[in-house]
């Protein structure tokens, strides 16, 4: 039987245990008087039936299929030869797979001594019958566990707590999963940035002004040595994610305003959703809008002016050189993405300045933009930073966009009209293909993603201090 | 509450003519045959009468009777209520009210407004008292803005407790304090009429003194239009007192005649407390 049907079944019982424990405590609620007269509400008992038939079984499935790998190979290796329990642990480990693939009845070519005949028959028994016992006792949990809870449902019991508890329960391991993802993602790329800071010291990756991670892979190869500056990373990042917000600053900031101080309710029950699905679009799509669209004509207008520059004899822009793959079309491209943000919250913010201080600004005979200025967008501004840096952390961590329109090339540049990288797009390039996992290349990836965790976390950081500072001054 | 009703209905039938004195000698604003809609729902009923120049008239009535409505019909503040429809002749001296061409910030101006909760912008001391003056170009240079702030705010008896920390954030200051600065805020432009809608009823009985108090001196100077629920409060600052029931104005006199020897039975009802 397979885990599939097991879970099913047992969920089935589970379910059915329920229908069992509600007919049973109107049953036992019946001769006393009704369902008041119980403890606790009929579907607080079903419920309790219920998760005494579950949650046992469950347990027991999880543990086995834990346990049951690890104990089946160490009884089998008491039955091996002498031999075999003296070698190393990689070579027994290949005997192990070897014996494993015997009892499946994989011939492999290479022949086992027959001294192993009786281990592998171990093997094969204990593995039929762990197949054998797992759903049996699984369904043996299931029914005592249903008559327990079934014998619980009684007048004066009262079922409450224990259900109460039980969901509690679940509510806590529910948000300890996502706590403990977080710091295992911490922590397994803390570990990884100290191999490779063991490899290149802290200060060259940090202050180092040049980065070409290509290094010699096998002792024989020719290679380039590498180095790993991280400064032409954050340069290409900060100038690209100051383009974006260049565009996507002023543009979501006005609209804000524009929807929620003058737009008809109807027209903006109608922008507002249009502007949100920017948010929608998958950044692959926008990265191709990027490198097909922008980055071209953006190269072709260069190229225009150029040619205008030569003819005229302007020095300056005869000079000007536009690459295909630009910063500036990958921030142009980016600013549009992250324009629902900006727009989205300080729509948010701006609305929930109290309507009392407009009614105040508009009875000393400000006008409506006067208003908005000197008012309304100052009392928003806590929450418009707060928008403006959320949407400055998505620019940082954007990848696809940079990957597909601003190219690979680590150039340390602010001209925005030359080909840049970032630090998202190398961690890309550095752990695609086949790599391995000892090497300074591949782990520099995990120092770059441990730096831009780190930038990311002070930006939210600041975001919370500013909101808060100003916050306290204005309520 | 029952012969509330009846009377109330009997009313509604006919025409109703204001008892008492609506219409005086040389108003500084004068409200002919107005009629307040928001969307279908009709808010005030032909309402006549006379704001006296210098003068302090409190308007009384029980909650719903469209005593705040009128009052922000005198400024225009409806006009920030998308479904309000104003009918009717309202006039500032010789200035149409509701004339299409007025500039409505110059009316404003004119006619200053202040809030029932405390509204002071989240900006210092000294920016709240200075923001009229400074949209409405009232100084050219920092030392008259300046003197205005200190005149506005110590003619409201702010300037003692405030002139140290005129740069702190104005929601930092008590209730009181706050509602005398929005007070102070609306001086400073220097208007004609103050509109008061309930500036009390936030505030603790010391600071309602207080302000009570800075109304009656202000009266010298400005026409002042008050709306409360405090009938004493009307009784304390007030020369003339209006009575608004149901949207109707129901009597107008002298405040002393209304609180002691009222005209119309409704009038009486309410501030013997049968209604309200």
């Amino acid at each position: 039987m397979s885990l599939t049907t097991l879970l099913i079944i047992v969920l089935a019982s589970a379910a059915t245990a329920y229908m069992l424990g509600r007919t049973r405590s109107h049953q036992v609620a019946k001769p006393i008087g009704g369902v008041r007269n119980l403890a606790a509400l009929p579907s607080y008992y079903a419920s309790l039936m219920g998760l005494w038939a579950l949650i046992p079984a469950l347990f027991l499935i999880a543990l086995w299929s834990m346990f049951d790998g690890p104990i089946i190979d160490s009884l089998v290796k008491a039955s091996m030869p002498e031999t075999a329990k003296n070698l190393s642990s990689e070579d027994f480990s290949l005997v192990m797979s070897q014996v494993q693939s015997a009892a499946n009845g994989i011939n492999t070519g290479s022949a086992l001594g027959a001294e192993y005949q009786s281990a592998i028959n171990k093997l094969v028994g204990l593995n039929e019958s762990s197949a054998k016992w797992m759903p049996i006792l699984t369904i043996m949990v299931v029914v005592l566990g249903g008559l327990l809870g079934f014998r619980l449902i009684k007048a004066e019991h009262n079922a409450r707590y224990a259900v109460e508890r039980v969901f509690n329960a679940t509510l806590i391991i529910c948000s300890t999963i996502a706590i403990f993802t977080t710091f295992g993602i911490v922590f397994s790329v803390l570990f990884e940035s100290i191999n490779f800071f063991q490899k290149v010291p802290f200060t060259e990756f940090l202050f180092g002004t040049h980065w070409s991670p290509q290094i010699a892979i096998r002792a024989d190869q020719t290679g380039a040595s590498g180095s790993f500056g991280v400064i032409p990373l954050i340069v290409g990042t900060l100038l690209i994610s100051f383009i974006a917000l260049l565009i996507a600053v002023p543009v979501g900031l006005m609209s804000a305003i524009y929807l929620s101080e003058y737009a008809s309710p109807r027209f903006r029950g109608f922008a507002k959703p249009a502007l949100e699905v920017l948010a929608g679009v998958p950044t692959v799509v926008y990265g191709f809008f990027a490198a097909l669209t922008v980055a071209p004509a953006i190269r072709n207008a260069g190229d225009a002016v150029r040619d205008w520059g030569a003819k005229n004899g302007i020095e300056f822009l005869a000079a000007l050189n536009v690459s295909s793959e630009s910063a500036l079309a990958a921030g142009l491209v980016m600013g549009v993405m992250i324009i629902p943000f900006v727009s989205s919250l300080s729509d948010d913010v701006i609305n929930a300045v109290p309507q009392s201080l407009r009614d105040g600004s508009f009875g000393l005979g400000a006008t409506q933009s006067e208003t908005i200025k000197k008012v309304i967008f100052p009392a928003a501004l806590p929450g418009i930073v707060g928008g403006i840096l959320l949407a400055a952390s998505r620019a940082i961590g954007e990848t696809m966009i940079v990957v597909m329109a601003a190219g690979l090339a680590a150039n340390l540049t602010v001209n925005p009209l030359e080909a840049v990288t970032t630090v998202t797009v190398q961690i890309v390039t550095l752990l695609v293909g086949d790599q391995e996992f000892d090497s300074a290349k591949t782990l520099a990836a995990f120092a770059l993603g441990l730096f831009l965790f780190v930038i990311t976390l002070a930006l939210n950081v600041i975001a919370l201090r500013v909101v808060k500072k100003y916050r306290e001054q204005y309520d | 509450m029952n012969t509330a009703h009846n009377t109330m209905s009997d009313i509604a039938k006919e025409t109703y003519q204001t008892v008492g004195q609506p219409l005086i000698e040389d108003p500084k604003m004068h409200v002919r045959n107005t009629n307040v809609y928001y969307g279908e729902k009709q808010a005030i009923f032909d309402v006549n009468l006379d704001i006296g120049k210098n003068q302090v008239i409190s308007m009384i009535g029980p909650s719903g009777c469209g005593k705040s409505t009128f009052l922000r019909c005198l400024n225009r503040m409806n006009d920030t209520i998308d479904i309000c429809r104003v009918q009717g002749t309202l006039m500032l001296d010789d200035l149409n009210i509701y004339d299409k061409k007025i500039d409505v910030v110059e009316l404003r101006a004119r006619v200053g407004m202040v809030f029932q909760k405390p509204n002071p912008f989240p900006k210092s001391i000294y920016e709240n008292v200075a923001y009229g003056a400074r949209i409405h170009g009232l100084t050219d240079n920092k030392v008259e803005l300046d003197e205005l702030v200190e005149q506005s705010l110590k003619r409201c008896g702010l300037w003692k407790e405030v002139k140290d920390r005129l740069d702190e954030p104005a929601t930092g200051l008590s209730g009181g304090q706050q509602q005398r600065l929005c007070i102070a805020r609306a001086i400073a432009v220097n208007p004609e009429v103050i509109l008061m809608d309930e500036p009390c009823s936030a505030l603790d009985p010391i600071a309602t003194a207080t302000v009570e108090e800075l109304i009656h001196e202000l009266s010298e100077n400005f026409t002042i239009c008050i709306v409360t629920h405090s009938m004493q409060q009307a009784a304390r600052v007030s020369q003339r007192t209006a009575y608004f029931h149901l949207g109707k104005l129901i009597e107008v006199n002298d405040t002393s005649t209304v609180f002691t020897n009222p005209e119309h039975k409704l009038t009486e009802e309410y501030i013997t407390g049968r209604i309200g």
